[in-house]
């Protein structure tokens, strides 16, 4: 180790060309109004925030892309309430066309109760997207086939759930989010369950690159301060993970010398 | 001409261009997206793109989500 070491993880988050310092995605939806949502991002330290593209209200401008340009954030517009690969090519091209940016995040949602990701479907949508020029983060089961195949389709980062979108549930199945990790070449976030800060600083600790999570801040009920903790729980995590943990053991190990 | 924008029916003068369509609807070009018939139109043609009569147009914009 280097003597300046100042308490921040090293290196950079680089999702195809785009870097980033900060490993806090946050998504935009379920913030009460839009000065709340100004308050936790500021307070999260995020560098890239996803927005979803609907219909305009004919007549009347957009708040959120407003306040994320003024806040210099940039911008992931995804996929949400997309079925199947058509729809969301078409909706990530009307995202490139309207904000200017090659990044998308794919979602492919199966049935509205789950929202879980439809594997087939998603595969399909990010080999088209990856072979017209974009940056696709793809949202995926923790399946670490599934990871492979979008990694293979060109995926820039592959976006492994850690329990289904807005459930709060954590991280179900921690070894599967490590399989992933182990094998992938691209950026691995952990996308949708987190409900806490511990849950942010689990996945850092697994070995992810980063964490997107949305409701876990917007609906808390303090959304700034909650945005506080999980910028703080993904740096600890990620420090975790660099420092090195020890193994885990059965049996005591004493610390102090023996007499 | 009779065009469907964004599901709500609309009665626009015949050969209005997709730049025509946003300005008659009062819709700021910044940070929108169109899609004629289920196919993107880029914005270096929104100035010559004449919208055709029974077109489905669709004009979107990034909100709060995700």
């Amino acid at each position: 180790m280097t003597g300046d070491f100042a308490g921040e993880p090293a290196g950079v988050l680089a999702i195809g060309e785009h870097k980033f310092t900060s490993r806090l995605v946050i998504g935009t939806g379920g913030a009460a109004n839009l000065d709340v949502l100004e308050r936790a991002l500021t307070a999260s330290g995020t560098e890239l925030t996803t927005v979803a593209m609907r219909r305009a209200d004919l007549g009347s401008g957009s708040g959120v892309l407003d306040l994320l340009r003024r806040l210099g954030i940039a911008l992931l517009p995804n996929t949400a309430g997309c079925r199947t690969a058509a729809e969301a090519v078409l909706t990530a091209q009307l995202a490139r066309e309207a904000l200017g940016t090659d990044l998308i995040k794919l979602e492919v949602h199966a049935d509205d109760r789950t929202l879980l990701p439809d594997p087939i479907e998603t595969v399909d949508a990010a080999q088209q997207l990856a072979d017209e020029g974009f940056t696709v983060l793809a949202y995926t089961n923790d399946d670490p086939v599934t990871a492979s195949r979008l990694e293979e389709a060109g995926c820039a980062a592959v976006m492994p759930l850690g329990s289904p979108i807005g459930t709060g549930l954590g991280i179900r199945n921690p070894h599967n989010i490590e399989l992933i990790v182990a094998r992938a070449s691209v950026p691995v976030i952990l996308d949708a369950g987190i409900g806490t800060a511990s849950d942010a600083t689990l996945a850092m600790e697994l070995g992810c690159d980063a964490v997107l999570l949305s409701t876990a801040v917007t609906r808390a009920q303090d959304p700034e301060r909650m945005a506080a903790a999980m910028r703080a729980g993904v740096t600890a995590g990620r420090l975790a993970r660099e420092a090195g943990r020890i193994p885990q053991r059965f049996w005591a190990q004493a610390s102090s010398p023996p007499r | 001409m009779h065009i469907h924008v964004n599901g709500e029916a609309r009665e626009l003068p015949d050969d209005t261009t997709v730049a025509g369509v946003l300005a008659a609807l009062d819709v700021p070009e910044r940070g929108v997206a169109v899609a004629v018939d289920g196919t993107v139109v880029r914005r270096a043609e929104w100035r010559d793109a004449v919208v055709g009569d029974g077109a489905h147009v669709e004009i979107l914009t990034a909100v709060q989500g995700g």
